[in-house]
């Protein structure tokens, strides 16, 4: 009366029972549509709204020795921009115990010959002291402060109807993400860190659970065979990647108005592709990690962590050490993120897609030839 | 039918595992045979070998020397074709709690390849057999032990296997859903010709199957028709009378502390004895005076006989406890009234009322779910009441939790030990959780070394040891402080007869120094061994009182006799009956 084990339709009819059972689950267990859909919403606002990398109201403050009207007129110059938040103190003394005290974090300090030294060519009459303990925001600082400091000299001098002797105009252009806003690059991504969530966490997780409750072992003892209980895995997770990443895409486009140059096929592919990955990684590690909480710390160390330091969303990483810049290249999420921030903000660029597609093709193979060969239908 | 025509046959078969650094032998050496076409009993205490035997036989594991044969298939070779043959539950079956009784069902007819077109009569059958038809769209977690039992075995029986392993179906199951698991299994095995493979380590059940095998510590000690075991020991089994002036506690110590007996038990209302030789028993001097009669010998003799003779010596050991504290009997140690503990809408324990007096060993009888944890839990101070009065130790739980439990003992189902500290560490860590030091620290850890005999054991990892060594262990620590109330959470559960019977001596010893014991069980002929009990169900007292008392309640015209469970059964159903009304 029994289907054969190795029949077509037998196979069939129990990978629909797996994945049936397994979108019940998901429909009932609160905590994978909250994985799935929840988690990128959380992120995404966080990363969005929290963690910028621009310079936006940095409060400054700023000491004139010998108030005279070209100081006046620096500070309402600098006034002007959205990027200080500036406090004019008395003398340095106060200024320096603002900054220890962290109210500032930086000092624009203008001497008493201001005035003298402008129309001269000694030299900067004014000095910038910042604080560096966060290096970047120093940067950043120090950066703008001398350009807003060179913008202010040029009006100056056409006020006056003179040229500005300069050796070489710099003017640049910014390709890409014209407006800088570090948001456009940290969202999509962002998208990467949270498909390797999605699809390595959740598998494991829910891999491991299977392990916990003992419905392995009863898995385990029907006519179903190893890689349709892969499949069985593989197939609803990836629908619900899938889900996490339209919806994080959607709210790139429309709460954060990241553009989009490239097409929205390319990235379905690419997301699909990328999806594999985590999807492959999860299955690794529930073959080894048959709890779940063990599942969660490994998932989080080997996938979610590397994805988040060293896949170049955060930190650039050709500004890494050699040794971690080899690193990189076995960390999935790098290549998804370039393709990400490529088709973003710059388009198809095919070669760099291509490459970076064909190195998640290439770990897609290794990974799913690894799981199907240590996946075995045994208890040990 | 396979080889020879038997179902399954194990040659020479050895099964090693290795936790950790060490390694532990599963099976040595295991040859058996289970027959087609009946019930094959496969009986031994935890850590026997029973659950790795049948994963063997359902190709989940590979043995490592010697050859298993399922249905004439090598089920190493061609497991997946065994699997596809054989049902098999494991002892926790995987049911989907998340899924809904109909769903469960969909799913395994799924994998087990079942043509649509012949499910619905063969779901209206299991649920029929199963008695599950009311409850198909409820999900699985929401259904009682018994009920997710019997669900796990209609899940297994949707398509009907040639060969059914079942893997410790029926522990930790109330009597009722006991009962009807053993009836599905008797009509599987009548109607569908279906040859069964069951473990249990419920002694009783042994005269249950048509042949068993009995097991211990990875190897066949033997097998055989159940009756034919204890044969050897006819007119050496008898029922000896309680004399009025005694009680059944203190005749079992008194004949089981005599060289010549190798068992001494609590048997309804009389002791059981089983005498080493065959000998008059009119000559046998402890017997002077005392009413006895000759009783048919029974499988559990059986068992202990074949133990006794393997590890002769050990046993029989008086155990001086306390420095006895004798005093005020009468007076109510615990006081609970009207205990009440909701989870959501959900009653664990709904008015629960009982009185504990002091020396006196009380226990909460009831199947999984019953809710006799979560009272205990609330006893100790682990988990706070909904509503109701508890006092213990005279103290009032809901003010002085940690007050309270400076004076009791607690012992859980899983024992509580540091697995990788050893006996010595784990005395010294209980001893100064307990705020013990100095000198009396050494002194109680020497005193638990010298009476639990774990002396030659002071290195060993917890987790190394064997069960009963580990149980006796668990004791220990929580008598580090000497407590006067010992809270023991399913102690004796999975541990061998030996071990059992060892492990109330010592409770008895404790009881007579004064300690007042509150044991939970699920063993129904532990409840012979309480002084009162209390036997509970969906989270209320059904009856409370002696043992006799208990029982009295049940007699019927067919039943004038009634053991425990039969109490049991007759006060399940008697409330059932009452909530339909």
């Amino acid at each position: 009366m029994s289907a054969s084990p190795n029949s077509r339709g037998g196979a069939a009819m129990r990978l629909r029972g797996l994945v049936r059972k397994e979108f019940f689950q998901i429909l009932r267990d609160p905590s994978s549509i909250a994985i799935a859909f929840l988690m990128p919403v959380v992120l995404l606002l966080v990363f969005g709204y929290g963690v910028s990398l621009d310079a936006d109201h940095i409060p400054i403050a700023v000491v004139a020795e010998q108030p005279s009207g070209d100081t006046a007129a620096f500070v309402a110059s600098m006034r002007h921009n959205r990027y200080f938040s500036l406090t004019e103190v008395g003398d340095m003394r106060a200024a320096e115990t603002a900054m220890m005290a962290g109210r500032v974090n930086g000092i624009i300090h203008l001497r008493a010959d201001f005035g003298r030294r402008l129309r001269s060519t000694d030299g900067a009459p004014i000095q910038v002291i910042v604080n560096g303990v966060d290096a970047n925001t120093g940067r950043i600082i120090s950066g703008y402060v001398q350009g807003a400091w060179g913008q202010w000299l040029q009006e100056v001098a056409r006020a006056r109807g003179e040229q500005l002797n300069t050796p070489v105009d710099l003017e640049p252009r910014v390709w890409f993400n014209s407006e800088l806003r570090s948001r456009n690059f940290l969202v999509p991504g962002l998208i990467a860190i949270i498909m390797t969530l999605i699809g390595a966490m959740l598998t494991a997780l829910v891999m491991a659970r299977e392990w916990e409750r003992g419905t392995m072992e009863a898995l385990m003892v029907t006519p179903v065979a190893i890689r349709e209980l892969l499949l069985g895995k593989l197939i609803p997770y990836f629908v619900l990647g899938m889900g996490g990443m339209a919806l994080s895409v959607a709210m790139a486009l429309f709460l954060f108005h990241v553009p989009l140059r490239g097409s929205l096929w390319l990235l379905t592919i690419a997301s699909a592709l990328f999806l594999l990955v985590a999807l492959a990684m999860g299955l690794l590690i529930s073959i080894i990690a048959k709890n779940q909480f063990v599942a969660g710390q490994v998932a989080l160390v080997v996938t979610f962590l590397p994805a988040f330091i060293l896949s170049g969303f955060l930190f650039d990483i050709d500004s890494m050490p050699a040794v971690v810049q080899l690193l990189t290249h076995v960390i999935a999420a790098r290549y998804f993120v370039a393709i990400l921030q490529t088709i973003f903000m710059a388009g198809n660029v095919w070669p760099v897609i291509l490459s970076n597609a064909f190195a998640l093709l290439v770990m897609a193979l290794l990974f799913f030839a690894v799981v199907r060969r240590k996946a075995r239908k045994r208890l040990e | 039918m396979g080889e020879g025509g038997y179902a399954i046959t194990f040659a020479r078969v050895d099964k090693c595992f290795s936790v950790g650094p060490r390694r532990v032998e599963a099976l040595r050496g295991v040859d058996l045979t289970v027959r087609p076409g009946v019930v094959t009993g496969l009986i031994g205490p935890d850590g026997a070998g029973k659950t790795t035997l049948m994963r063997l036989a359902a190709g989940l594991l590979r043995a490592d020397a010697g050859r298993v044969s399922v249905l004439g298939l090598d089920a190493d070779h061609d497991a997946l074709q065994v699997q596809s043959a054989i049902g098999y539950m494991p002892q926790r079956f995987g049911l989907y709690e998340d899924l809904s009784v109909q769903e469960n069902l969909d799913l395994y007819a799924d994998l087990q390849g079942v043509p649509p077109a012949q499910r619905a009569a063969r779901y209206a059958e299991l649920m029929h057999m199963t008695g599950l038809g009311p409850f198909t769209r409820r999900l699985a977690g929401h259904l009682s032990g018994g009920m997710k039992q019997k669900l796990g075995l209609a899940c297994t029986l949707v398509r009907a296997p040639r060969l059914l392993l079942l893997d410790e179906p029926t522990v930790g199951v109330d009597p009722v859903s006991r009962r009807e698991l053993w009836a599905i299994v008797y009509r599987l095995v009548q109607d569908e010709r279906m040859s069964v493979l069951l473990s249990t380590a419920y002694l009783d059940e042994a005269e249950r199957c048509a042949e068993v095998i009995l097991m211990h510590e990875g190897q066949v000690l033997s097998h055989g028709e159940p009756a034919g075991f204890g044969r050897y020991l006819a007119g050496r089994t008898f029922a000896v009378e309680v004399p009025p002036d005694s009680s059944k506690r203190a005749l079992q110590t008194r004949l089981s502390e005599r060289a010549g007996v190798i068992d001494a038990v609590i048997q309804k209302e009389h002791v059981r004895l089983v005498l080493a030789e065959a000998i008059d028993p009119a000559t046998f001097d402890v017997l002077h005076g005392l009413d006895y009669r000759p009783v048919e010998p029974r499988f559990e003799d059986h068992f202990i006989a074949s133990l006794r003779k393997q590890q002769s010596g050990g046993g029989g050991n008086g155990t001086e406890v306390h420095a006895s504290r004798h005093g005020d009997d009468g007076e109510a140690v615990i006081k609970v009234e009207r205990l009440q503990r909701r989870f959501g809408d959900f009653y664990a324990v709904k008015d629960v009322s009982f009185d504990v007096h002091r020396g006196e060993v009380f226990g909460l009888l009831g199947a999984n779910g019953a809710g006799k944890s979560t009272t205990f839990r609330m006893l100790c101070g682990l988990l706070p009441a909904s509503g109701g009065q508890l006092r213990v130790a005279g103290v009032d739980l809901r003010r002085a939790a940690a007050a309270a439990r400076q004076r009791i003992g607690y012992m859980s189902q899983k024992f509580s030990l540091y697995g990788s500290l050893s006996v010595t560490q784990n005395l010294e860590f209980f001893a100064s959780a307990y705020g013990l030091s100095g000198m009396r620290r050494g002194e109680r850890i020497a005193w638990a070394l010298e009476t639990f005999e774990l002396t030659g054991q002071q290195q060993a990892a917890s987790a190394d040891l064997p069960l009963g060594y580990k149980q006796r262990l668990a004791l220990a620590c929580a008598l580090m402080h000497e407590p006067d109330i010992l809270f023991l959470d399913e102690p004796t559960s999975g541990v061998d007869p030996l071990a059992r019977r060892e492990f109330w001596h010592r409770i008895n010893a404790l009881a007579e120094a004064g300690v007042t014991v509150l044991v939970t069980t699920h063993f129904m002929e532990e409840a012979e061994y309480c002084d009162r009990l209390a036997i509970m169900a969906a989270g209320e007292i059904l009856s409370l009182g002696t043992p006799t008392e208990v029982k009295a309640a049940a007699r019927s015209a067919q039943t004038p006799d009634p053991s425990m469970e039969d109490a049991f059964i007759a006060l399940i159903e008697q409330h059932a009956a009452e909530a339909a009304a």
